[in-house]
């Protein structure tokens, strides 16, 4: 039993970590959420180059062979990081899926019921449709504007051609979850660590507003949900081939949608009217949280996953 | 990164868990803050004791087994999951030995740790007193030096003393310098409850259960031998990290998991209110999981040789508020019946003391956000 990341994990996490503080992701998000898509289609490729699209492709289809636990930990990062683009449909959903891909190529996928629209689909090289076991191209219809100004949804109608896949469409479900999750944890983290900068500098009444103890036991709360979801995610990760992947995985999903969101009100809050400008990178951070909580099945549907599951007692080992 | 158990542990797994299948008590223990529940539940620490099961990370010659850590919390985790009874030792085992082992001499250890492994002497604590709750450093209880007695007076007032009304002996600190600055100046005691001088006042609890007491002290002599550590290092001893790593901050990871459990069952079989508590009742579970797998992630850091340092304070966060939601949302589900006194009501009883013992989620938000996330001390008030 060792229950904590590997060098190895964290070595990867450093890698990605460094790249995309040097990418200046902000302003690469903001160009992506005004129409310009070219730094993201470049950051995508280098990120490409990282292995980031090939960690879940079967090593015969050309991928990494890495764990689930690796991916997680690549897309705490994109979310740390705000990196936009359909990540968790290229990296996690479809891979898994077993739909053949290229890992170059930028795709995009709807699966109805709970994600109906296909995201960024603008921008992809290839739109795709699930609708129970079966894989179709998809047509492109009406786009809608998310709450995140770096998603634009599309709705997708399936043309008739099917595409073959050699996955189960419920393990990939469970994979989009978990990458989700991965990727709300790192948004909290981002957040979190935002707010706690900006209240040691921000002064009022004399101090540092980050003295006060409103200020300090309300970013207390987010550092404790970001610890409990991270051991969730971790959990999920490991056992994502075992019996209990879709309660864990869900069960990943309730934990950092809700401390996410919870890191994300209280950055908010400590920020004050600054905090509600779309001036900040906060804003990036703020709207592309909200996105993700309900993105891939909001927590209410994902707690009656858990308990739907939960025959079993949770003894661990 | 894995969740994986050796063959070794498993087999200790399983031996725990079959010798515990076999000896709990089937019916639950009366209370132990009753005088007839306490006896039982020392006659049950005897029983755990004579299987060498009371406190298996202890050597063998003070009645342990050599245990490694993984499995001590996989012991404690059996435990749990068995509904075994609480552990009237709990002071002694979890909270004094570490610091006995690590600040005692070995005399004291030879004196000491058999009969509190055995459950034969039962230990409470005296840290609060009157006018030092969460700001424990200013406490006014004396100690005086008798050179020639070779030992200490001491003199004061101690409240909130878990087990007190029933137990042997007590630990706490005491001022032996008046002098000194707040956190130095304090000596560590160990001392019997039934010493001249000592009075003790049973408080009960919101039970009506004595389940803590008030300890008067007047001209109460102790040895030197009694003394924990040396003089005037008091402070230091207590926070030495072994106390607190054992004993409040890693408890067994699957402690929350048979009640959220339990929960699921009230919740499936439940006539009302099914939809509207269903959310909160995954919580319950998803949170219970949670904390499961921090707690390995814990061991694990410990294991490595790292320490829980400022983490323990988001532990103890946690686990007390989920412990209160969970017992609150059975209280909810059972309706019109979530009154009638029952297994949920002396939960739900018991976990809204979790926020304020063990230092208050208060003090402990403050410790996150000072020591974990750097935020600026606040400025103190006038000291005392």
């Amino acid at each position: 039993m060792r229950f904590l990341p590997t060098e190895e994990h964290r070595g990867f996490a450093a890698s990605l970590d460094r790249l995309l503080t040097a990418a200046d992701v902000p302003t690469v998000a903001r160009a992506w959420a005004s129409g310009d898509v070219a730094p993201g289609r470049k950051l995508w490729s280098r990120l490409v180059d990282q292995g980031v699209t090939a960690l879940l492709l079967a090593e015969e289809d050309g991928g990494a062979g890495a764990t689930m636990v690796d991916a997680t930990i690549a897309f705490e990062q994109l979310g740390r990081h705000l990196v936009p683009g359909p990540w968790i449909e290229s990296a996690a959903y479809l891979p898994v899926l077993g739909v053949p891909l290229d890992p170059e190529q930028m795709t995009t996928v709807a699966v109805p019921p709970l994600t109906p629209y296909a995201v960024d689909a603008q921008v992809a090289d290839r739109v795709l449709v699930v609708t129970g076991d079966a894989v179709h191209t998809g047509v492109v219809g009406a786009a809608l504007a998310s709450i995140d100004t770096t998603r634009t949804l599309h709705e997708v109608t399936p043309d008739g051609a099917p595409v073959t896949h050699t996955g189960d469409p419920a393990k990939a479900l469970d994979a989009a979850v978990l990458a989700c999750s991965a990727q709300l944890l790192g948004l909290g983290e981002r957040m979190l660590h935002e707010a706690v900068g900006y209240v040691k500098q921000r002064r009022q009444f004399g101090r540092e507003i980050g003295s006060y103890q409103a200020i300090k036991h309300a970013l207390a709360d987010v550092r404790i949900g970001l610890d409990f979801a991270r051991p969730l995610i971790a959990g999920a990760a490991v056992g994502f081939d075992g019996p209990e992947r879709t309660r864990d995985c869900a069960a990943a999903k309730v934990g950092a949608a809700e401390a996410a969101d919870r890191a994300m009100r209280t950055a908010l809050q400590v920020h004050g009217a600054i905090g509600y400008t779309a001036e900040l990178d906060l804003s990036l951070a703020l709207l592309k949280t909200r996105a993700l909580v309900g993105a891939w099945g909001n927590p209410t549907h994902h707690r009656g996953v858990v308990l739907a599951r939960l025959e079993a007692p949770c003894t661990s080992a | 990164m894995d969740l994986d158990l050796t063959p070794d542990e498993v087999a200790f797994r399983d031996e725990a868990r079959d010798w515990l299948a076999r000896h709990v008590p089937a019916t639950p223990l009366p209370s132990m803050d009753t005088e007839a529940g306490f006896r039982a539940h020392q006659e049950w620490e005897a029983q755990l004791s004579q299987a060498h099961w009371s406190v298996v990370s202890w050597p063998t010659e003070f009645g342990g087994r050599e245990s490694s850590l993984t499995e001590w919390v996989l012991f404690e985790e059996e435990y749990y999951r068995a509904g075994a009874p609480g552990r009237v030792s709990q002071n002694g085992i979890f909270l004094l030995a570490p610091i006995i082992f690590e600040h005692g001499t070995p005399e004291q250890q030879r004196r000491f740790l058999p009969s509190m492994g055995s459950g034969e002497r039962i230990w409470a604590q005296a840290w609060s007193e009157p006018e030092a709750g969460s700001d424990l450093a200013s406490l006014s209880s004396t100690a005086t030096r008798d050179e020639d007695r070779g030992g200490w007076v001491l003199n004061g007032q101690k409240t909130w003393s878990s087990r007190a009304a029933y137990a042997h002996w007590g630990f706490g600190l005491f001022r032996s310098d008046p002098t000194a600055a707040r956190h130095a100046g304090l000596t560590y005691f160990l001392f019997p409850l039934d010493a001249a001088g000592v009075t003790v006042r049973p408080i009960p609890q919101l039970d009506g259960e004595a389940g803590f007491a008030e300890l008067f002290f007047d001209n109460v002599f102790v040895p030197d031998a009694d003394v924990l550590g040396a003089p005037g290092d008091g402070w230091r001893v207590a926070m030495s990290t072994a106390g607190n790593e054992r004993g409040l901050s890693l408890r067994s990871p699957g402690r929350f998991c048979a009640a959220a459990d339990r929960l699921v069952e009230l919740h499936r079989t439940s006539d009302v209110g099914r939809a509207e508590h269903a959310g909160r009742v995954a919580d319950a579970w998803i949170k219970a999981r949670a904390y499961q797998l921090y707690t390995w992630g814990t061991v694990s850091q410990l294991v490595d040789g790292g320490d829980i340092g400022a983490a323990g304070s988001v532990n103890k966060v946690f686990w007390s508020e989920l412990d209160v939601a969970l017992h609150e949302t059975a209280l909810d589900l059972l309706g019109p019946a979530g009154e009638v006194e029952s297994g949920w009501t002396d939960g739900y009883l018991f976990s809204l003391s979790g926020p304020i013992y063990a230092g208050t989620n208060e003090i402990q938000r403050n410790i996150i956000a000072e020591r974990i996330l750097g935020l600026p001390r606040e400025p103190k008030g006038e000291r005392r």
